[in-house]
């Protein structure tokens, strides 16, 4: 027995626990050699096999006496010899036949040989429930137990170390904070502590400190991760806001780390797969980006650069970033429509869009920045775009050079704090607040206004604009996208791109238009590209909602009104008309955010200004026009057009005395009416002959009197007055007919003299100069 | 942006016809799809700033609502440039449309590309490919032997003996 004991050991399961065990087992097999060995000796050779069965479950209970014996046998050295034989035996046993413990063993060897020389093999076979083989049986049952034993105490040890751990993980007192601060930030501690943290708020109520509120947790959270990634507190607050613990984690290890490098083939000049195969016997290691493009390509690494080929040198292919195809994916571009692009550079969109319309139609590339431009010229150039016109302004003023209600699409990538592509400049970490994203959000209201304006809503196959940023701030995105939404009459459309996560319609306190689900957003940790927004929206009318107009000041409200009446004078008018007239256009921004001021006074003069302000507006517009077409223009844009004409010509016709002032014009009118077919300067001139004061100042020197000056400010006074006069009487719409009385026509009239003068004024000094 | 005087055109169409040849009507008469009109219209130069371009009629027009300023880069392809001197430079831009229609052409052995790109004259040895009557003075466009046009350049022969 202590043979057998001793020789378990060595042969038993390493784990330490597992030691008292071994003990255990041996002594269970020795004690059920014990009565085994009775039996045997007992029994008959031909019936050992049963009574084994039998001996063997009775062995199995017996165990416990045995132990003492065990214990003893370790700690005695006589039996341990005796064991020491049985073990040899028994390790024989175990590898070969049970021959030589039968011989070495004595009683079993007899009993062995004796019971079983038929049953040797037998009890061989049967070794593990035969009696007399009780030793294979008895080992194998053993170890058996022994690794259920050692399972189950590395279990429990296992569960003790989780809960160790778990019970060990406390948030570090404010003591612990003060000695890290004091040190250069432990990072392989932070990055624990980061990830002991979110496991911890991702299984909140089991794992949590007793008593510790989750705003802690998360406070913690937010510092370690700012040591650790190096960002300011306002990035870390607005990740942690719109994503889970986990989430940003993930997101701010993917900004670590670089989106591969993308290609995207110039279809223009050459094919994806020919560019490949020209590409890689240079050394690339090529890939189509993926299904959702056919231009694409990803370089996972390459012997030169990419931008040293000759294949790029012939523009057979730009480096863009993944995120910039799906801009212009979404806008679709179709062959010959009148696309801009208004903030153009470095070129990628640009010259994708006219790879897609392969250089029909035409596009306008825009870029504000001076320093850009050199570098969209040259992208344009090398990729053999032809169909661009590249402008140098700010996309603002482009409804006013283009023409409002001009084009099929527009692009806008807009300017932006850039936060979704924190790889390219590490100082976005830190260097991005508040006040940026404000101001961002507030160019990029106004320059979307500007891409709404600029497209035609009844365009046969267009009227789309397609809003992007390579931002993840919601203030800069969705909130600008609703904002649109109510400012004009457009309408959230699918962007056609069918992965990535849907924008959010609701966000903290905020509540966006439900349709914002149709937006798009991108991120690097999810789509492996840079973080990335995408908004398609489609023009539904040329109308400007009333609504949108209260926030604006008069002037502005004026030109929305304008922007409506401009499609009529599109149709009558020849094209040179409709630029000179949006250069009449004063105000760069129409619509601004902050005119809380204004707003009220703008409502009471709403409709109003109309009138007047395109009375004065077709003046000014009129500088350049020729005079009858001005006359007649005046008269089909106020809604008093018949009494209007009507005036105008008695007022040619006739020598009608309005007032002081027509004494003078009478004479002029008449010369004007015979000049009626000539420019309006001349008209002017035919006024000059005349008499008065006015004339006095026009004629020879053309100089400006005092008399003339007053003049003027009477007449500003006068048309100020004007407008808020009408501004509080009229509540009619633009085109309706409204009843004026004589002196009302008599000022208007002279208002419209007065600016025809002015004009002519103007035209005067500049031909003099 | 104006469309250019008769010296100007007669020095720039001197160029082209170097490497053209009679080729040289095809580059205005083409059709035009550019532009957002149903019809094509045809081609043209402008010049500003000095710099000439051959773009389509229809973007010409268009651009006239840009202004003067404000205009960068313009129309269409920038085929050259007037010098301080007055004379004319092609540039590297015209070299798609250039080779076209260009009547010579040399092709370049694989070997000698990169030194081609980085300002390396091409000498003979190097040659894959050559038009036949390729005489000196002539307007060349030299391509890879891909068929990639690589840039443009003037035929020298160097007589011997």
């Amino acid at each position: 027995m202590a043979r057998k004991v001793a020789q378990r050991r060595p042969a038993a399961p390493p784990a330490p626990p597992a030691a008292k065990k071994v003990t255990k087992v041996p002594s269970r097999a020795a004690k059920r050699a014990a009565p085994k060995k009775q039996q045997l000796l007992e029994s008959s050779d031909d019936s050992e096999e049963e009574p084994q069965q039998l001996h063997e479950e009775e062995e199995e209970d017996s165990d416990a006496e045995v132990p003492s014996g065990s214990d003893a046998e370790e700690l005695s050295g006589s039996d341990a010899g005796s064991s020491g034989d049985e073990e040899e035996e028994e390790d024989d046993e175990e590898e070969e036949e049970d021959d030589d413990e039968e011989d070495n063993d004595d009683p079993l060897a007899g009993d062995f040989l004796a019971g079983s020389d038929d049953g040797s093999d037998e009890g061989d076979d049967s070794g593990d429930d035969s009696d007399v083989s009780d030793d294979p049986e008895a080992r194998s049952a053993a170890l058996d137990r022994q690794n259920q034993q050692t399972e189950v105490d590395a279990e429990e040890e296992l569960a003790l170390n989780i809960r160790s751990e778990s019970d060990e993980f406390r948030l570090p007192t404010k003591e612990e904070l003060e000695e890290e601060a004091l040190g250069p930030p432990n990072l392989p501690n932070l990055k624990r502590r980061i990830s002991e943290i979110v496991r911890v708020l991702s299984n909140f109520s089991r794992l949590r400190q007793e008593e510790v509120p989750r705003k802690d947790y998360v406070d913690q959270f937010k510092a370690d991760v700012m040591s650790y990634y190096g960002y300011n507190e306002f990035l870390i607050e607005a990740f942690v806001e719109m994503f889970p613990a986990v989430e940003v984690v993930e997101l701010l290890e993917s900004f670590e780390k670089r989106p591969p490098e993308c290609l995207r083939t110039n279809t223009l000049k050459t094919r994806r797969r020919d560019l490949a195969a020209a590409l890689i016997p240079r050394g690339f290691n090529l890939d189509p980006i993926g299904k959702w493009s056919k231009v694409g390509l990803v370089v996972y690494d390459s012997t030169i650069s990419s931008g040293a080929t000759v294949e790029y040198m012939a523009g057979h292919y730009m480096k863009q970033g993944a995120s910039s195809f799906l801009p212009v994916m979404a806008l679709a571009p179709q062959e010959k429509e009148r696309i801009v692009d208004m903030a153009a550079a470095p070129g990628g969109k640009t010259t994708y869009i006219g790879a897609l319309m392969k250089n029909t139609g035409i596009i306008y590339a825009n870029e504000l920045n001076e320093k850009r431009l050199h570098g969209l010229l040259g992208n344009i150039h090398r990729l053999g775009v032809t169909n661009t016109i590249v402008c140098n302004y700010d996309g603002k003023e482009l409804p006013k050079v283009l023409g409002i209600n001009s084009v099929d699409r527009v692009l806008l990538d807009a300017p932006c704090t850039g936060t979704g592509t924190v790889w390219k400049d590490a100082q976005i970490k830190t260097s991005k607040d508040i006040d940026d994203i404000r101001n961002c959000a507030f160019v990029q209201k106004q320059l979307l206004l500007a891409a709404i304006d600029l497209v035609d809503a009844n365009s046969k196959t267009g009227g789309y604009i397609v809003y992007s940023t390579c931002s993840m701030m919601i203030p800069e995105n969705e909130a600008v996208i609703d904002y649109a939404l109510k400012k004009r009459d457009v309408k959230l459309v699918p962007c056609g791109l069918d992965f990535g996560r849907p924008g959010f319609i609701r966000f903290r306190e905020h509540r966006f238009h439900t349709s914002l689900d149709k937006t798009r957003r991108f991120y690097p940790h999810v789509n492996n590209m840079d973080g990335f927004f995408v908004a398609k929206l489609k023009k539904m009318s040329n109308t400007i909602p009333a609504s949108s107009e209260s926030s604006k000041d008069p002037e502005e409200a004026a030109e929305g009104v304008d922007a409506n009446s401009d499609d009529e004078d599109e149709k009558d008018v020849p094209d040179e008309q409709p630029p000179q007239l949006k250069k009449r256009n004063r105000k760069d921004g129409k619509k601004k955010n902050e005119q809380a001021s204004i707003p009220e006074e703008a409502e009471n003069q709403n409709q109003a200004p109309e009138k007047p302000a395109k009375q004065l507006k077709n003046h000014k517009g009129l500088k350049k026009s020729s005079g009858p077409k001005s006359v007649e223009m005046n008269g089909d844009k106020e809604g008093t057009h018949t009494e209007q004409t009507e005036h105008v010509k008695s007022y040619k016709g006739s020598k009608k005395n309005n007032g002081p002032r027509n004494a003078e014009m009478n004479g002029d009118k008449k010369e004007a009416s015979s000049e009626q077919a000539e420019r309006r300067v001349k008209v002017h001139k035919s006024v000059k002959k005349s008499s008065g004061p006015k004339s006095a100042g026009v004629s020879g020197d053309k100089t400006e009197t005092p008399d003339e000056q007053t003049e003027q400010i009477s007449h500003k006074k006068k048309r100020s007055d004007k407008i808020k006069k009408s501004g509080s009487k009229s509540t009619s719409e633009i085109k309706e007919k409204k009843p004026v009385s004589d002196n009302k026509r008599k000022r208007k009239w002279q208002f419209k003299l007065r600016r025809d003068w002015e004009a002519k004024q103007k035209c005067e000094k500049r031909a003099k100069v | 942006m104006r469309p250019l005087d008769e010296k100007e055109t007669t020095m720039v169409f001197e160029t082209l016809f170097k490497f053209t040849g009679p080729n040289l009507k095809h580059l205005l008469e083409r059709p035009s799809a550019e532009g957002p009109d149903a019809e094509p219209g045809r081609y043209c130069l402008r010049l500003h700033k000095n710099r000439v371009f051959y773009a389509s009629e229809s973007l010409v027009r268009r651009a006239t609502a840009v202004s003067r300023v404000r205009l960068a880069g313009v129309v269409g392809t920038p085929i050259g440039k007037f010098t301080h001197g007055g004379a004319f430079h092609l540039t590297v831009h015209a070299l798609d449309l250039l080779a076209a229609h260009a009547r010579r052409r040399v092709w370049v052995k694989p070997d000698t590309e990169r030194s081609f790109l980085f300002g390396n004259s091409v000498p003979k040895s190097a040659l894959a490919r050559i038009t036949e009557n390729t005489k000196s003075g002539d307007g060349v466009v030299v391509m890879s032997m891909a068929d990639v046009p690589l840039g443009l350049g003037l035929g020298f022969r160097v007589e011997e003996g």
